[in-house]
C-alpha cells in the first residue's frame, strides 16, 4: 500500500469540503439557471438583456478569474457598501462563500442555456392541456412543465456538474481547504509532489465516477413515465 | 473605483496577453496533432488498442486541469531520474510545464471531438469509398478526415475557448500570463476589481475574435453544402 505519511485523513476531509462546495454551488447554479432561462424566454426586454449579459460575461471569463474577482472584489464592494452605513471595520468573505458564489454563477450561466433549450422543447399542447384542466400558472409549472424539463435537461446538467466538480479545485487558490489544498500542504511537508497530486487526481476521478452513476440513475428515474420509442 | 490604474498598467496587461496567446496557440496545435492518432485508436475494433486511449481520455477529462499542471510542474521534479535527465531543462521551466499539461489535457478533449466527428459521417460515404475501390488510407485521407474536419469545427472552436479560459491556470505556477500579470499588478497597487475586470475584458475580446474567425472558417469549409449548412434543423 502506498504510504501517505498520515495525510490520508486530511485528504479525505478535503474531499468532504470539495463535495460540499460542489453541492452548494449546484443548488445556487440550478436556481440561477432556471431564473436565467425564465428571463431569456420572458417577453420583457430588459430581463432578456440582463440574462444575455449575464451568460455572455460569465461564459467568456476564465473560471479562475471569476473566483478571484468574487473573492477579492466582494470584500471591496461589501466594505464600500458597509461604509455607506457608517461601518468601517474590515470585512472579509470566506473562501467557501466566494467559491459557492463564483462556481454557482458559472454553473448558472451554462445551465441557463440547458434549461432554455429544455423549456422550449416542451410541446405547446402540454401547456394547453394543463390550462384546460384548470391548473394555475404555478401548478402547471410545478406538476407538468418542470418534471419534463428535468428529464430533458438532465444529461446537459450532468455534464455541467462534472465540469463544476473539477472547477472546485480552483477555489483552493484562494485558500479553501479542499482536496487540492490538502494535497498542497502534504506536498510542502513531504516533498512528494507526484504521489500526492496523483492521489488527488484519483480522488477527483472517483468523485467523477460516483457523480456519473448518480446522474445515470436520475436519468433512468426521470424517464420512468416515458414509454419506449 | 479608479480606472486610471488600468490605463497605467495596460501595457503590462498586454504583455501578459501575449504570453496567454502563446500558451493557447502552442497547446492547441500540439494537442491537435496528438489528438488525431488517439481518436483513430479510440475507434479501433481491437480491444487492447482501444483501451489505452480510453484510459488516457478518462484520466485527462476526469481530473481538474489544476491537478494536471501541478503533477507536471511539481510532480516531475520528485524523481531524481527526471532531474538528471536531458528533459530537465524543459521540465524546470514553468512555461514548458504549462504547455505539456495543456497539450495533454486538450488532446484528450480534442480526441473525443474528432472521434465524434468521424463516427458522425454517414455509413453510406464509407460504403461508397469501398465501392470505388479506395484503400483504407485513401478513404481516411480523401473522404473521412476532410469530412470530419467540417463537422468538427463548431465543437473545436468551443474547445479553443475552453483552452483560453484554462490558460489562466498557468498563473498558479508563476507564469505571468494575463491572469498572472493581473495578480502581480494587484499585489503592487491593491486595486483588484479594476485590474481583474480589465483582464476579464481582454479575455472576452479574445473569445469574440476566436468565435468570429471560426464562423468564417466554418462558412468556407462547409461551403459545398450551400445554404443548408447554415440552417439549424427545426425541432420536431
Amino acid at each position: 500500500m502506498i504510504d501517505l505519511h498520515g495525510f490520508g485523513h486530511q485528504l479525505l476531509q478535503g474531499a468532504l469540503v470539495t463535495v460540499e462546495l460542489a453541492l452548494a454551488s449546484l443548488v445556487v447554479g440550478l436556481v440561477l439557471g432556471l431564473l436565467g432561462a425564465a428571463a431569456k424566454l420572458s417577453s420583457i426586454k430588459p430581463l432578456q438583456w440582463i440574462a444575455n449579459i449575464y451568460t455572455t460575461l460569465i461564459r467568456g471569463l476564465p473560471e479562475l478569474l471569476t473566483v478571484l474577482i468574487i473573492y477579492f472584489g466582494a470584500t471591496t464592494v461589501l466594505m464600500s457598501i458597509a461604509s455607506l452605513f457608517g461601518y468601517d471595520e474590515y470585512i472579509e468573505i470566506g473562501a467557501f462563500a466566494a467559491g459557492v458564489t463564483a462556481l454557482g454563477l458559472t454553473f448558472g450561466a451554462y445551465a441557463t442555456e440547458v434549461f432554455r433549450g429544455a423549456l422550449q422543447s416542451i410541446p405547446k399542447g402540454q401547456h394547453e392541456s394543463a390550462v384546460a384542466l384548470g391548473m394555475g400558472t404555478f401548478h402547471k409549472f410545478y406538476r407538468i412543465i418542470l418534471p419534463q424539463v428535468w428529464r430533458i435537461a438532465l444529461p446537459g446538467l450532468g455534464n455541467l456538474f462534472l465540469v463544476l466538480l473539477k472547477d472546485t479545485a480552483l477555489v483552493s487558490v484562494v485558500g479553501l481547504e479542499d482536496i487540492m489544498r490538502k494535497a498542497n500542504i502534504a506536498v510542502s511537508s513531504t516533498k512528494e509532489a507526484f504521489l500526492f497530486y496523483l492521489v488527488a487526481a484519483i480522488m477527483y476521478l472517483a468523485l467523477t465516477v460516483v457523480s456519473m452513476g448518480v446522474v445515470s440513475y436520475l436519468e433512468k428515474r426521470a424517464r420512468r413515465g416515458l414509454t419506449r420509442g | 473605483m479608479d480606472f486610471s490604474v488600468v490605463v497605467e498598467y495596460f501595457p503590462r496587461l498586454l504583455e501578459g496577453t501575449w504570453v496567454s496567446l502563446q500558451l493557447v496557440v502552442l497547446s492547441i496545435v500540439l494537442g491537435g496533432i496528438i489528438a488525431l492518432p488517439i481518436a483513430l485508436a479510440r475507434i479501433s475494433p481491437v480491444l487492447w488498442i482501444r483501451s489505452f486511449p480510453f484510459a488516457y481520455i478518462f484520466f485527462f477529462r476526469g481530473t481538474p486541469l489544476l491537478v494536471q499542471i501541478f503533477l507536471v510542474y511539481y510532480g516531475a521534479s520528485q524523481f531524481e531520474v527526471v532531474r538528471e535527465s536531458f528533459l530537465w531543462p524543459i521540465l524546470r521551466e514553468p512555461f514548458w510545464c504549462a504547455i505539456i499539461a495543456f497539450t495533454l489535457n486538450t488532446s484528450a478533449y480534442t480526441a473525443e471531438i474528432f472521434r465524434g466527428a468521424i463516427q458522425a459521417i454517414p455509413p453510406g460515404e464509407v460504403e461508397a469509398c469501398k465501392v470505388v475501390g479506395m484503400s483504407k488510407a485513401q478513404m481516411y485521407r480523401r473522404v473521412l478526415l476532410p469530412r470530419a474536419f467540417g463537422i468538427v469545427l463548431p465543437a473545436y472552436g468551443n474547445e479553443i475557448i475552453l483552452m483560453l479560459k484554462g490558460s489562466a491556470l498557468a498563473s498558479t505556477i508563476t507564469i505571468l500570463d494575463l491572469t498572472g500579470m493581473a495578480r502581480t499588478i494587484i499585489a503592487r497597487t491593491y486595486t483588484p476589481i479594476e485590474i481583474f475586470l480589465a483582464a476579464g475584458a481582454i479575455y472576452l475580446v479574445i473569445s469574440m475574435v476566436i468565435i468570429a474567425i471560426f464562423r468564417q472558417v466554418e462558412k468556407r469549409q462547409n461551403r459545398y453544402l450551400g445554404s443548408v449548412s447554415i440552417k439549424v434543423p427545426d425541432k420536431g
